[in-house]
């Protein structure tokens, strides 16, 4: 839907879509129980909107207006489909509430807890991790199939029958539309913010696909974070993760030079750094440190501000990593800390927690292990040793702007 | 409610495995028990060894009986228990409350009903 100052029917109906077609999805599926005709509901509304509103002008308020479209929608459609399970229940129901004409008090809380419902429908576990990402884009973000496909580089038909066998299994295997009890909430918590960071990660570090499309799954990335914190602000990590995909998307602008060329964190231009991405980001992450306990999201986010210093305190960041090494212990965690620590202590204190690692099988062909012990040699004056190990990095890097980046580093070693 | 049917797979096990799994029988029992007290339980039953297994097919209207598992693999059906539950996450609940969950795996399958005017093949076409 394409903005036009000279349609501001159609300029009203994008805003709209853009706002609150989430929170009005999120209702509609309730009352109708069925993902797709709610969805298909929702999309018949709009295109009602476009013809409704340029005749008649746009409405004082075009959330409440969608929302008794879709309904009225909604209703004709489960007149039309047999195959809904409770129809005549639903349709009685869908009905009675399209009869009153002001909305209940307790709409403000129920509309919150509808859009929970959604997201943790949409991140349920029994859905395949790649489906509950799509599922969430296509209906929590709104974004087209097409769209999705496209981000994550397969074909369109590939990524509809994904989204379509997941709504199918939510119906089918009985997935339950409503907010995990208590005991199940912090697992449940655990996997939607994965689910939302592997989104924004898919945008962020893919080095490959469209470029406007990556940028637009950042961008939805931490909208679906703002959104988890409006609802749950009393979540720790919603914010921590925020603070996290703001601090990242703000320095976005510096990461890649005019010749598309990778920029490391120590030398970009700062002043293309996203001023109001970075406040936002430092004000989420007070938000996260205020609430504790601190949770990886905000460790990483914490560590994330601190590099953004002019002058960073490699001591503190050598010690978070070592706070979130024992949170989620994983080897890029470690890697990380041994370069913080060679940049705190000096190169020797960080070639001696690399030691630690490379006596590890499993650890022999991690990239970044090697890069890391290249750079600590290089620091400690060790030419030959530090080569060797670049061309090690070298050879196991999968990916064309990385391979550039230890390219250049190498060359700059050899001529000295 | 809905019906699940829990499918119980794990790798046949020697004498002594045998034995270990036989020593978990409390479990089993109290586990069915609690089942059956809140009103999940349809049936359940444990199943001999695919050495029993007798697999049969009817191809161009020839009956082939072969002896054996429908297909060989490291995990085989060794039971199952067919619940009634209000949706997947109970389901999943108690299939984690399976003792073979902890070295076998256990698939759960919602059942598939044809009555009424809710068919899987309409909701099939819908797409």
């Amino acid at each position: 839907m394409n903005e036009r100052s000279d349609d501001p029917a159609a300029a009203a109906v994008a805003s709209t879509y853009r706002n609150e077609r989430a929170a009005v999805l999120a209702t509609l599926i309730r009352h109708v129980g069925d993902f797709q005709l709610a969805e298909d509901a929702l999309q018949d509304a709009f295109a009602d909107a476009i013809t409704s509103w340029r005749r008649d002008g746009i409405p004082a308020n075009p959330g409440a207006w969608i929302t008794v479209a879709a309904r009225r929608r909604a209703i004709d459609r489960l007149r039309r489909d047999r195959s809904v399970a409770d129809r005549t229940a639903r349709l009685a129901e869908l009905i009675s509430l399209d009869a009153q004409e002001h909305p209940p008090m307790s709409e403000a809380n129920a509309i919150i807890d509808d859009q929970l419902r959604l997201i943790f429908t949409c991140c349920h576990p029994a859905l395949d991790l790649q489906a509950r990402v799509a599922l969430t884009l296509r209906v929590i973000g709104g974004l087209t199939t097409g769209e999705i496909a496209r981000a994550f580089l397969v074909a369109e038909p590939t990524m509809g029958k994904r989204i379509v066998r997941a709504k199918r299994k939510i119906a089918d295997a009985h997935i339950p539309y409503r907010v995990p009890p208590d005991h199940e909430l912090p697992d449940r918590l655990v996997g939607v913010r994965r689910v939302v960071y592997l989104i924004f990660n898919e945008g962020y570090s893919a080095t490959e696909g469209d470029r406007l499309v990556r940028d637009e799954l950042c961008s939805e990335a931490i909208r679906l974070g703002r959104l988890l914190c409006q609802l749950m602000p009393d979540d720790a990590e919603a914010w921590g993760l925020l603070a996290l995909m703001l601090l990242h998307d703000a320095r976005r602008p510096a990461r890649v030079d005019a010749d598309g060329r990778y920029v490391a964190f120590g030398e970009q231009d700062r002043s293309l750094w996203d001023e109001s991405r970075t406040r936002e980001g430092m004000q989420a992450l007070g938000r996260a440190v205020r609430l504790r306990p601190p949770g990886q999201y905000q460790l990483q986010a914490a560590i994330t501000a601190l590099h953004m210093q002019s002058a960073p305190d490699w001591a503190q960041i050598a010690e978070l990593y070592g706070a979130l090494a024992k949170l989620s212990p994983s080897p890029v965690v470690e890697v990380n800390r041994a370069a913080a620590v060679g940049f705190a202590a000096g190169p020797q204190a960080g070639l001696e927690l690399i030691e630690g690692l490379r006596g590890d099988p499993a650890l022999e062909r991690y990239q970044p292990l090697h890069a890391a012990h290249a750079e600590l040699l290089r620091q400690a004056g060790d030419t030959a040793g530090a080569a060797r190990a670049y061309e090690r990095a070298i050879a196991l890097s999968a990916n064309a702007v990385d391979r550039a980046e230890l390219e250049r580093r190498l060359a700059a070693l050899r001529a000295g | 409610m809905s019906e699940y049917l829990l499918l119980l797979y794990a790798e046949e096990t020697d004498e002594a495995g045998a034995a270990e799994r036989l020593s978990e029988m409390p479990v089993w029992n109290e586990l069915n028990a609690s089942l059956q007290e809140a009103g999940l339980l349809v049936s359940s039953n444990a199943l001999h060894g695919i050495d029993t297994a007798t697999t049969v097919r009817v191809r161009h209207g020839e009956t082939e009986i072969t002896d054996g598992p429908f297909a060989v693999t490291k995990e085989v059906l060794a039971g199952y228990y067919l619940l009634d539950c209000s949706d997947i996450d109970e389901a999943l609940a108690q299939a984690g409350r399976i003792p073979l969950a902890r070295y076998g795996s256990v698939e759960v399958r919602p059942v598939r009903y044809f009555d009424g005017d809710a068919t899987s093949d309409q909701a099939d076409a819908q797409g």
